[in-house]
Parts: structure tokens; sequence; C-alpha cells
């Protein structure tokens, strides 16, 4: 039966396959455990040269460290350095056991014992844990060449960390250093390491060491090298070997040394435009953030809300809330009120959990209070601009004043969780996770605030009314309805924007006040009742803000140049950016 | 022409008395041992922001323009007087040095050029006018030219505001920086602490204050007044009718920069401190506020607005601390709901409310709107 074998052969074939597959994958686990198992137990070394009375044997044990798991024994070095392994004579045996307290003492100050060795609590005869007076401990000291000894052994032990981030501090520290007895090690390194950061790291320190070496001609090869690398970090070493081959005579090599510094000062003259970009960039988001509720407010239904930086703070204060609800829980006592609501308790991943909650609530807590407002007041005052603008005034005084007594004058602590702080480095240019975040952010509301002013049938009556309130109240729309719901919903980006700010500042009371002018600015500039026109100017003020920061290296002197700036561009488009069209006669 | 409601009902008679209730009755009072120099002085501060209040409604009330940088000419006109202090303060200073203290402060070993001619009263007098003046025309220029009105005009003096008091929190324009100045000895070789001098310088707020009074009155009933307030009702009948309002707009936003000049200018003395954090826009807002409660479109309305806000400041402050801001900003937001025609206007609206209760059906509107739509 033909087709009976063809399958037979199928199956065999794929058993053998199978087979294959997996000593290979047994083959690869194998090799992988042997070249992982480190030769040295490190704590059972430590252990040993700690008890060891003799100054060589000690030495010879912590120098073969160097074959130990690398953190581990960086672990075990440094604590014995710290003076945290104690020497333990049990009765029992003749020679003393490298120890280190376990938990804390008791009423007699008496503590637990772990051996260094293994970790095991120390038992005594009778098989209890045993435990001592502080007082019966010896310190394990260390002399200066056995100090010596650890140095070289860390340094060593640190290059072959399994972390990169410490792999490559310990590089960075190596090229420093410039020591040339270094540069087998270092050169063995770049043999094995496979993470690239490290290799252009070892790269960069190994040059830098050549930059020291006797040879002129191998000290201009490391310094050109260094140029084209943009080395920050060597332009102290090629400022050093510059003077030495001055005053050397060899003038080759101080024109290698000038051309790398010149190019390392390029180099960083263009990371700083870059991080000037982004930092312009993550401002402008901000702004934007903040303007963009004001845009909705003041810039289609043209209300001066001067407590919209109240409601920022409503936002941020919010965000501090729902912290401490994820935390330890509120208590707070307001007006002689006592509030004691039980927190959740949580921690890590967990409570990170709570800015993805507080997003939507801030949106929420706004946005109420923005419907307050505008039911208690600025519904009496559509007609009277300047008037509506005096009244949030005084509401935001009424408001602030309000922050200050329940949450106390002083800022708030509002911790940012794990995924929002830390950064990039990408060629020496630092992005930090919240700034690119908040222009993520930035991205989503625009997206968002268009999606629903065009897309929804309330982003219809919103324009239909902003447009023509008259002619939309003879088509039966409830104009007061979409007022309120316009002004809410504005207020509610005013929230979100405040949650954001608390990611980046400080949560106090004022929060709002630093940043009321700045968004009406960006209103003004971009064109009232132009969304698009408000995300340009809120980029553009931004960027001309960090730029001026950068060229001027003065913040303040920065920010008064923008304002007069802007002064100057509304003489030459005194409508923004983008003016809305119309043949009515203001 | 709107009609102000009440100004011209007070019989004349009582505006006199009352200027000579500040210029003569309560100094004489003071003279006399009655009204104590604490109580003069504070009364001496109330006639400076009473001349700031009159500027921001010349503005407000009677143009149609809502200035939030009232408080920076204010605060210029002070810090002109104040270098001239700071000058006379000479070796008594901290550092026994011919500098200010905050320039020893600095490490500066010469006085800056710009600070030398303050030496003399008579250039720091003209000075404070000048600076504050040449501002306000520069930047009225620009703005009314481009036909920037409304809140836009608000907004753009807010910032003008905010950048002006960024510059001066800052050191190296050598003004004193975040604490500004203070200490002043003298002023015209008598001491500046002595009731003697203290009363001279109430004297000098009360008539200013009078002769300010007097000088927007006449403004306000000619024919310029007239322009004026067809401006703020209706801009573009005006344009239309020939005149240039911006040429308009800018003498009243000069001369109302003036006003709030001098009301710093005798303020310094009288509080014996001035810092940037008098020139933010809170403070030009306060301003505002006192005008509105006192009844904008008036004259009457910002002087009563003035006192009676910052009397009332000066009793909250201490009977309820934590809870000022709070009766301030909801006075303020009552008074804008309720009372758009302020103080002086409540008599006139109570009768309305009263005649119309009499008459059931009510046709009448009660609250005329001073201020055009814009729609």
């Amino acid at each position: 039966m033909p087709v009976m074998t063809e399958i037979h052969r199928l199956a065999a074939g794929f058993g053998a396959a199978v087979v294959g597959c997996l000593v290979c994958l047994f083959g690869t686990m194998a090799a992988r455990a042997a070249e992982e198992t480190p030769a040295v137990n490190a704590r059972a070394a430590v252990a040993e040269a700690v008890a060891a009375g003799d100054s060589d044997r000690q030495k010879a044990l912590v120098e073969s460290l160097a074959g130990a798991d690398a953190d581990e024994a960086g672990e075990w070095i440094a604590r014995w350095k710290e003076g945290e392994i104690f020497l333990y004579q049990p009765e029992s045996a003749d020679s003393p056991v490298a120890v280190t307290p376990a938990g804390e003492p008791d009423a007699e100050g008496k503590v637990a014992l772990a051996g260094v060795a293994t970790g095991e609590p120390l038992t005594g005869p009778d098989g209890t844990a045993m435990r001592v007076a502080k007082e019966d401990l010896e310190t394990a000291e260390t002399d200066a060449s056995l100090r010596r000894a650890m140095k070289s052994v860390t340094d060593r032990i640190a290059l072959a960390s399994a972390n990169p981030a410490k792999r490559l501090r310990a590089v960075q520290d190596t090229g420093l250093e410039q020591n040339s007895a270094k540069l087998p090690l270092l050169e063995q390194r770049l043999g094995v390491e496979k993470d690239g950061r490290v290799r252009a790291a070892l790269a960069e320190a190994m040059a830098m060491i050549h930059l020291k070496s006797a040879d002129p001609a191998q000290r201009q090869t490391a310094a050109s090298e260094l140029g084209a690398m943009g080395s920050i970090a060597a332009q102290g070493a090629l400022k050093t070997a510059r003077g030495e081959a001055e005053a050397a005579g060899q003038t080759e090599l101080v024109s290698a040394c000038d051309q790398a510094l010149a190019d390392i000062a390029a180099h960083i003259s263009r990371v700083n435009t870059a991080g000037t970009l982004f930092r312009g960039l993550s401002l402008g988001s901000v702004l934007l953030v903040v303007a963009i509720g004001l845009a909705i407010t003041f810039g289609l239904m043209g209300v001066i809300n001067m407590a919209h930086g109240e409601l920022i703070v409503v936002g941020a204060y919010t965000t501090y809330l729902i912290q401490n609800l994820f935390a330890g829980g509120i208590h707070m006592s307001p007006f002689g009120l006592k509030i004691d609501i039980p927190g959740m308790n949580l921690t890590g991943g967990k409570w990170d959990l709570y800015f993805l909650v507080a997003i939507p609530v801030s949106f929420l807590a706004a946005a109420g209070v923005g419907l307050l407002l505008e039911r208690g007041v600025i519904r009496f005052l559509y007609k009277r601009p300047l008037e509506s603008l005096l009244a949030t005034w005084g509401v935001s005084m009424v408001l602030q004043q309000v922050f200050r007594l329940v949450f106390g004058a002083n800022n708030v602590q509002v911790e940012s969780p794990s995924f929002l702080s830390g950064n990039w480095t990408v060629n020496d240019v630092v992005f930090g996770w919240n700034r690119v975040f908040v222009i993520g952010f930035a991205v989503l509301i625009i997206f968002l605030t268009w999606a629903v002013l065009t897309k929804t049938p309330l982003g219809l009556l919103i324009r239909a009314v902003m447009q023509n309130r008259g002619m939309a109240a003879c088509m039966g729309v409830k104009t007061e309805r979409v007022n309120m719901m316009t002004f809410a919903f504005g207020s509610g980006l005013a929230g979100l924007a405040g949650a954001f700010l608390s990611q980046i500042g400080n949560v106090g009371p004022n929060l709002g006040q630093n940043y009321i002018v700045d968004s009406f600015m960006t209103v003004v500039v971009g064109g009232v009742g132009n969304l698009f026109g408000t995300v340009i100017s809120a980029l553009g003020i931004g960027m001309a803000d960090q730029s001026l920061q950068q060229i001027l290296g003065n913040p303040v002197l920065g920010k008064i140049l923008v304002l007069g700036a802007i002064i100057l561009f509304l003489q030459w488009k005194p409508s923004g950016l983008f003016a809305t069209r119309s043949r009515s006669l203001d | 022409m709107m009609k102000t409601p009440l100004a011209g009902k007070i019989p004349n008679l009582l505006l006199i008395a009352l200027a000579i209730f500040l210029v003569v009755v309560l100094p004489a009072l003071n003279a006399a041992d009655i009204v104590s120099d604490f109580r003069l002085n504070t009364w001496g501060k109330y006639l400076c922001y009473a001349m700031l209040a009159i500027s921001v409604d010349l503005l407000w009330g009677y143009t149609g323009l809502l200035c939030l940088g009232q408080a920076l000419f204010f605060t210029l006109g002070g810090y002109m007087m104040g270098m001239h202090l700071m000058l006379m303060i000479g070796k008594l200073g901290q550092y026994k040095s011919d500098l200010p203290d905050f320039m020893v402060f600095l490490g500066l070993n010469k006085l800056p050029a710009f600070w030398q001619p303050f030496y003399s009263f008579p250039f720091t007098a003209l000075m404070v006018l000048v600076v504050p003046g040449v501002l306000a025309w520069i930047f009225g220029y620009l703005a009314f030219r481009s036909r920037i009105k409304g809140v836009y005009f608000s907004i753009l003096t807010q910032a003008l505001t905010y950048g002006a008091a960024l510059m001066f929190f800052r050191n190296d324009l050598m003004m004193g920086g975040n604490n500004g100045f203070t200490d002043f000895r003298t002023i015209l070789s008598a001491d500046i602490r002595s009731p003697e001098t203290q009363r001279l310088l109430y004297l000098a707020s009360a008539v200013a204050l009078v002769l300010v009074f007097l000088g927007c009155k006449w403004l306000a009933n000619s024919r310029f007044g007239l322009i004026q307030r067809a401006i703020r009702d209706s801009e573009n009948r005006v344009l239309f009718s020939g005149y240039s309002a911006a040429n308009f707009k800018l003498f009243v936003f000069v001369a109302s920069a003036l006003i709030a000049a001098v009301g710093g200018a005798l303020y310094v003395p009288q509080v014996g401190i001035i810092n940037p954090s008098e020139m933010t826009t809170d403070k030009s807002l306060e301003a505002v506020v006192w005008v509105a409660v006192g009844g904008r479109g008036t004259l009457v309305g910002p002087v009563l607005g003035a006192i009676g806000v910052n009397a009332m400041k000066s009793w909250a402050t201490r009977a309820y601390p934590d809870l000022w801001l709070i009766i301030l900003g909801a006075t303020f937001v009552l008074v804008v709901l309720f009372m758009p025609k302020g103080l002086v206007g409540l008599p006139g609206q109570l009768r309305a409310l009263f005649s119309r209760r009499k008459r059931q059906p009510a046709e009448e509107e009660i609250v005329t709107n001073p201020t055009p739509e814009t729609e």
C-alpha cells in the first residue's frame, strides 16, 4: 500500500525532526547552563575568605571571586567592605564562622544569625536558631591590600554584570580612569559583549585609554576615533592630551585633538538642539493640553473663564485623591469636618493603575465643577463677555481659597506611576517618559476633541449654536442645554490637563495661575474659534520659548521675549493665525 | 449718550462736603490727635487706591476698555518715586554705603547710570509721569492701531503686566528684584516716618485725588467725554462718523496711565515699600473689583468702591483671615450678577424694583446693559 508507506514515511520523518529539535534544544540548554554556572560559589568563597586568618589566603580567595556570579560576588564584597559581615566563634568549632545578623534584635538585644556561605540560620547544638548579643560578634576587618584586591575584582566583575546598565556604567568608569592595565580586560569583554550600547561604550573607553598610550601614532588614531564617536566624556582627556602634545611639539597630534574636540562640540550642539526641540515639543503639548479646554470655552463660546486655571487644579487634586485612594486612603479635616476614607493599600504595578483611573475621574470632576459654574454664574453673562471675565475671576479667588482650606497652602505630593518615571537616552539625548507621554496625550486629546466636534450629534449642535445662536434656537435646538454641555466639555478638558500637570510638576492651590496667561495667549495667537490654530500656536510658543531659553541661557528673559513677540505678532495679525472669517461687524 | 444713573443726582454739595472732609477735616482731626496716625495713613493709602480706581473707570466705565495693566502703571509710578527715596537713604542704610543696600548686596560698587539722575526730585517727579506715560503710549499705539479691543485688549494688557512683573522680579534689572524697595528714610529732607510728613503726604494724596476727580469730571462733560462714551457704546458708528477712535482711545489710555502713576508715586512713601508683587494681574483685577462694586461709568463710584472694598478688606483680613478671599470673591460675583451698576446704582435699581412691583405688568427692563452687546 503505497499510501500507507507514504504516511509512515512522513510520520517517521516528522518524529525524527521532533527528536532532532529536542536534542537541539537540550543541547543548547546544556551549553547555556555550562556557560552560566560560575566556577566559584561567591557566597562560599566570601565566607571562607572572611573566616581565613591568613591575609594571603584571603587575597587569593577574593581574587578567585572574579570567576563567580558577578552580581552576587559584587554584593557580598560590598557588604564585607561596609562592615556588615561579622565573625562568630561557635563553642563547638575551632575556627570562626562568617555570619550576618538576620532580622531585628529582640528585647534582650540579641539577634539571630545567618551564615554567609549558605544563608541558612545558624543553629545551636540543640538544633534551635541561635541568638547572640551584638557585642559577641566581631566585625570582619579588611586591610588596605585586601581592599585593593577587592577593588580590582569588583572592577572586573562589574564589567561582567548581568545588568547591561551596570555594565555600561562600569565600562564608562574604566574609560575615565585611563588606566592602561585595564585594557586587556576591556578587550576581553568586547569579545563576548552582545549589547550594542555597551559595545559602543567599550570602544569609547578603549580609545580613551589609548589616548594615554606611549605611541603618538596610537594616540592620534584614538583622538580621531573619539572625535568621530562624539564622545562627550572624553573632552577632558582630549584637552589634557592636546596640552601634552603641544608641550612635546607633536603638531599632528595637536591638530588631531583639535579636530576631535571640534567634532565633539558639534555633537554636543546637535544633542542640545535635539533636546531643545524635544522640550519645546513637550512644552508645546503641555500648553496645548492646558489651552484646548480654553479654546472651547473661550474660542467657541466666547466666555472668558478666568477660573479655567482652577478647573485644572480640580483635575490635579482629583488625581491626588485617587492616588491616595489606591494607597493609604484619604484622611483630611477641612472646615472642621473629618473625612476618613480607607484606601486600597495597593503597591507596585496595581498602584500604578491609579493614573488610568484618575484620567476619566479628573475629567468628570472638572466637568462637574464647570457645569455648576455655567449654571450658577456664566449663563447670566453670555452677552456681557467682559463681565464674565470679572465674575469668573471672583470664582477663581473663591476656589483658590477653598483649595487652600481643604488641601493646605503647600503643594501636595503626587507620585508618578512607574511607567511615567524613567527615560530613554538615545544618542546622548534624554527623552523623559512623562514628556513623551504628554506629547502622545496631547495628540490623543486633539483627536478626541476634533472627533467630538465634527463626528458626533453633540458636536453638530455645538457648532450650530456657536455659529448662529438665534437660528439654531429657531430650528429647535435647546441652546441652553448645548451651552451647558459645551462648557462642561471644555472644563473637563481642563481637568485632564490637571491630571497631566500633576505628573510633571507640583500640585498646589496656585497651579492654575501659572498657566492662565499662557493659555489665553495660546488661544488668541491661534485665532479664536479655531482648534487647529490653537495646536499650531501652542507648538510654536512652546518651541520659541525653549529655543530662546537655550539661546539666551535664561528662562525668564526667554519668556518675556515670547510675550513681547506675541504682542507684536498680534499687530500683524490682530485676529490670530487663523482668523474665523465673518462679514458681521463685531 | 447713556445717562449715568446717580452721578448727576448726587447734589454737588455732597461732593464738596466729601472733598472738604477728606482734604481739611481729616488732617485737622489728626493734628488734634482725634484721628490716630495709623488711621490717617490707612486713609492715605485708600485715596491712592481711589486714584487707581478712577484710572480704571476712565478706561472701563467711560471708554469700554477693560485694562488689566493699570496696576503696572501704578507700580511703575511707585517705582520711580522709590528710586528717588532709595537714593535719599544715603549712608543710613544697613551697609553704610552711598549705594542702596540691595546693590551692595549684589556686589556693585558704582551706581548704574540710569539711577544717577534720580537724586533730583524734580527729575523723579517728571519720570513718574514720563515712564508710565511712554509705555502706555507705545502699547496703546500698537494695540489701537490694529484695532484690538474687547477681551483681546484685556488679555493683551494682562500679558504686558505679566511680562513686566517677570522682568521686575529679576535682580539684574537693578530694581531690587524680589524685595523691591523699602526702608526709606527721608523725603525732601524731611523724616518720612514722622507724623507731620505723613500728614503732608496724606494731604498731597487728598488734593491730588480731588484734582483728578475734577479733571475727569470736566473731561467727561466735554465733547471729548461724549465721544469717549460713544466709542464705548458703538465704536463703529464713531468710526463711520469720521472720528479717529484710535486717537481718542490712545489719549484716554495714556491719561489713565498717568493718573494711576501719580497714585502709585504717592502710595509708596506712605506705605514704605514697593515690590513686583504689586504689579501682577491680580492687583489690576482687584482695582477693577473696586470700580465694579462702587459703580462704573461714574466718578464717585470708583472712589467709594476703592475705599469701601479696602476698608472691608482691612476688617475681613483681621476678623476672618481664612475666609476673606472667599468673601471678596463672592462679593464680586454677586455684584457682577445682581448689581451691574454697583453701589452708586443701587438706589436707582431699588426704585425701579419698587415701582415695578407697584405696576404689575412689568414692561421695563431694569438692568440696562452698559456695554454694547458683542455679537
